[in-house]
């Protein structure tokens, strides 16, 4: 049993320690919203927040998570209500889809290190993360509307 | 939007049936499904059509919330929100008001210009763009008619908005009051559909139906669905390409933690057990002995020595053909001739292949993201030993699609698995599995020249294309001259009195098939490079040259002047270098110009401008995203894109491997959409045909290098 915090759940996973935090996700807790794309942290559809940090499940061990705590696309924010979410909404940024819970988890991770990133900023923290389907263009029109819907005075 | 599930027993009509049992689950209100007759026959002589009625469900339940079926698969291009709002558009309801579910297998969801049931040649708007109106319409009549009924008025006193009927003496009627009754009026000849002055919806950028559940991770992809009971399943293939297992040692495996069973199959070695990760590691401990098969020594030179022997040898099959190329080209001042290579690619969509199936005595659940219901079925079917009525397709939202799920050869396993461990079983393939056993995209061989008289005049243009067949994979009979690599070709645009083309087909012993922007990526390729060579031939500007040769083309023309004008054709800033390219393909009309700097060697791509105009526009933000993907796809594929096989073994397995477009290397957009009235053209593949032509052409705008294969990469420069 790995003891760990997910979506401010404390939880008991049955899962062999070396088992990807990824599939525990997928498999063994049924959260399904984060994705499998190389199983080499190249991609970044993978990404989930670890104690805060960005960081790619599909390599990531549930042992080296354990007493950690995890927030994934399914804990984000209730409703849709994330700046992110809500921008990706506005702007109708997914295309296929699949990649997009890590970007969104890219996104959020970098708005909260960086409110008001710039360009560079945010092809710089977004280079990881791999959309097929290229909705980059509307990625980074998106990240700057977060970053203004995260600012309490300006969020028209 | 999800799976959706039935312990039910199939029935003759097993597509009629999951209909009815979702509808009434979804509301238990009251159906009102419509079954069309069959609208003119618009099915081309070479389809194969797989039914005889064009048809439409949908369900507007007592509490007036309306379902529709849409039988094509959402890969991203847009169709649960495009062919809704068709419906929707002439049904007088908004979109927000409707729910999307996925059709079943049945030949009510043929499309009619692909001759199947089948998500794939960009034409998913185009074959709806009658069906779904005079759905909607249809249902709009029998609605007012049940109104009128009620009412005891006469019909033309009824309107409907907004989801109710009015009429002008104050009363109103919500649809799902009247759905019941609706249901039973006689289903009207002929509806008058709308004229496009009078769309609501269609032409205007509504959000999309499918985007939250994208952003919150409950979207449901094949990867995600879960099922009582079940079973997770990894495949250890051949890693030479055609070959097979010859021995397996599964002791290690089959101990290892978690594993229910180790499983011969047709298609690889599958490992069973109760958590993916289990039978991933488990897998890993086979001990495999491989029988290469017939392509050992298969590598990238012995495919281009076979591809050039056949071209050699062979004028090929004529498959356009106009005036006397040959002698014009010995008649000509001038005459050009070049040879061009394209690449074998791969798909890579970012949700790898992987399918669900739950395999009962009687029957078979498939849950797959599948661009061909009817194929998948097929293929469950066989796997599972049951006729094909006995397998139930469900459709779930597709991780990307780009014609590598419009191949079937990641089912049979998991329905093998399914039935021989009597569970549920989802099968995933890696990433690795997925790019080292995609169906390529295939090279081909190119032989073009061009013939140029005293005046500059273009005269002559001839075209042979070597390569294996892609109709094949659907056909492998196929001696079509009109094979589906070489289809764009046949749109050669250009107003030129001599033209011939021909095709060789000529296999490579390896499984090739369609990809995003099938023929014409690699053929616009060809032939807007070409264009320039020979423009620099006639000392012609390639604006000039080309638009000389579009008097009679004037949707051509326009794009091209547009495109040009807005990327400041002849004005390139100091340092940069432009290219165009212009192409029709699915019904589609677009140019694109590339703007470029090479310092010190290096290729940086500073701007991609793009005009399009593709007809009547259903979702104009729809169609600004599907072009901007297909300028990523078309310049990822243009940069570095190319599968090389030693030994018949693929040797690129992942992302470090085979190069994706980055977020920081996107180049600036410039997406210009033509508003028109014209019919439909498709979206989701021509943007990423031209990336390729107008880049190559700025860099020999640069350099004077005309880059005659791809990938740019190879020649040093990206």
């Amino acid at each position: 049993m790995t003891f760990i915090t997910i979506n401010n759940q404390q939880l008991n996973v049955d899962a062999a320690p070396d088992t990807p935090l990824l599939w525990v996700l997928r498999d063994h807790l049924a959260m399904t919203g984060t994705k499998f794309g190389c199983g080499m942290a190249l991609c970044g559809a993978c990404t989930v927040h670890v104690d805060g940090v960005a960081m790619r499940s599909c390599v990531l061990p549930l042992k080296a998570v354990a007493g950690k705590s995890v927030t994934t696309i399914e804990g984000l924010s209730h409703g849709r209500s994330h700046p992110v979410q809500r921008a990706w909404i506005e702007l109708d940024v997914p295309q296929c889809g699949y990649c997009q819970s890590g970007q969104i988890m890219t996104a959020a991770a970098l708005l909260r290190s960086n409110p008001t990133p710039s360009d560079a900023d945010i092809d710089a923290a977004m280079a990881g993360n791999i959309c097929r389907c290229g909705t980059y263009n509307r990625i980074r029109r998106a990240i700057h509307r977060a970053a203004e819907l995260s600012t309490p005075d300006s969020q028209s | 939007m999800s799976a959706h599930r039935t312990d039910d027993a199939p029935s003759a009509d097993p597509g009629r049936r999951e209909f009815c049992r979702r509808t009434a689950a979804v509301g238990g209100g009251l159906v009102l499904a419509l079954t069309l007759p069959a609208l003119a026959d618009r099915t081309p002589s070479r389809a194969r059509a797989g039914g005889g009625q064009l048809n439409a469900w949908l369900k507007i339940a007592a509490d007036d919330s309306v379902t529709i079926l849409v039988d094509r698969s959402e890969m991203g291009q847009g169709v649960y929100t495009a062919l809704p709002t068709l419906l929707a558009e002439e049904l007088e309801i908004d979109l927000a008001q409707i729910k999307v579910i996925a059709a079943p297998v049945g030949d009510a969801y043929v499309n009619a210009l692909n001759g199947g049931q089948i998500t794939g040649t960009s034409n998913s708007v185009q074959d709806a763009w009658e069906r779904l109106r005079t759905a909607g319409a249809t249902a709009r009549v029998m609605l007012i008619a049940a109104a009128a009924q009620v009412w005891r008025v006469d019909p033309s006193e009824c309107r409907a908005k907004n989801g109710r009927i009015s009429n002008a003496h104050g009363k109103s009627l919500s649809y799902g009051q009247l759905a019941e009754a609706a249901a039973k009026m006689p289903v009207p000849k002929q509806v008058k559909l709308k004229p496009r002055e009078e769309f609501r919806l269609i032409g205007t950028s509504l959000p999309r139906l499918d985007t939250a559940g994208k952003v919150d991770g409950s979207a449901e992809f094949g990867l995600d669905v879960k099922l009582p009971g079940m079973l997770y399943a990894s495949i250890a293939q051949c890693p030479f390409l055609g070959g097979k297992a010859l021995s397996v040692d599964a002791a290690a495996a089959q101990a290892s933690p978690g594993v229910r069973r180790v499983l011969p199959t047709a298609s690889g070695v599958v490992v069973v057990a109760d958590h993916f990760w289990q039978a991933l590691k488990a897998r890993r401990a086979l001990k495999i002995t491989w029988d290469p098969g017939a392509n050992a020594r298969l590598d990238n030179a012995a495919v281009w020595a076979t591809l050039k022997k056949t071209a050699g040898a062979n004028a090929g099959l004529p498959a356009r053909k106009e005036g006397d190329a040959a002698a014009a080209l010995k008649s000509a001042q001038r005459t050009v001739e070049a040879v061009y290579e394209l690449p074998l690619l791969a798909h890579a969509p970012m949700e790898p292949m992987n399918c669900t199936a739950d395999v009962k005595a009687d029957r078979c659940d498939l849950y797959v993201g599948t661009q061909v219901q009817q194929m998948a079925q097929a293929a469950a079917a066989a796997a599972a030993g049951l006729p094909p009525e006995r397998v139930n397709v469900y459709t779930t939202l597709l991780g990307g699609g780009f014609g590598r799920r419009l191949d079937v050869d990641f089912i049979p396993a998991a329905v093998e698995a399914s039935k021989a461990m009597g569970a549920p079983v989802k099968l995933i393939w890696t990433r690795e599995d997925d790019m080292t056993h995609d169906t390529f995209r295939p090279p081909a061989l190119e032989e073009i020249s061009g013939g140029i008289d005293s005046a500059g005049r273009l005269i002559a243009w001839k075209l042979h294309i070597t390569s294996p067949s892609i109709t094949a994979r659907f056909d492998p009979t196929s001696k079509d001259p009109f094979d589906s690599v070489v289809e764009y070709a046949l749109n050669y645009p250009y107003g030129v009195p001599n033209i011939a083309l021909t095709y060789s087909r000529q296999e490579i012993g390896i499984d090739v098939g369609y990809m995003r922007s099938v023929s014409h990526a690699p053929n616009c390729f060809v032939i807007e490079s070409f264009m320039d060579e020979l423009a620099a031939a006639a000392s012609k500007d390639p604006l000039e040259f080309r638009l000389g040769l579009l008097a009679a083309k004037p949707r051509h023309a326009r794009v091209l002047k547009e495109a040009a004008q807005r990327a400041g054709w002849g004005h390139a800033p100091p340092g940069r270098f432009l290219g165009l390219a212009l192409m029709e393909g699915y019904t589609t009309h677009l140019a694109q110009v590339a703007e470029i700097s090479l310092e010190g060697g290096a290729l940086k791509v500073h701007k991609i401008t793009c005009v399009v105009d593709c007809g009547q526009m259903v979702n104009p933000r729809i169609v600004e995203s599907q072009i901007e993907s297909g300028i990523v796809f078309g310049l990822t594929a243009a940069l570095w894109g190319e599968i090389t096989i030693r030994a018949g073994q693929v040797q690129q397995t992942n992302f470090n491997s085979y190069r994706m477009l980055r977020s920081n290397e996107l180049p600036e957009l410039d997406v210009h959409l033509i508003t028109s009235g014209e019919t439909p053209g498709g979206i989701g593949e021509p943007a990423v045909a031209l990336v390729a032509p107008a880049v190559c052409n700025a860099i020999f705008a640069a350099t004077g290098k005309r880059l005659r294969s791809l990938p740019i990469s190879a020649h040093g420069l990206a």
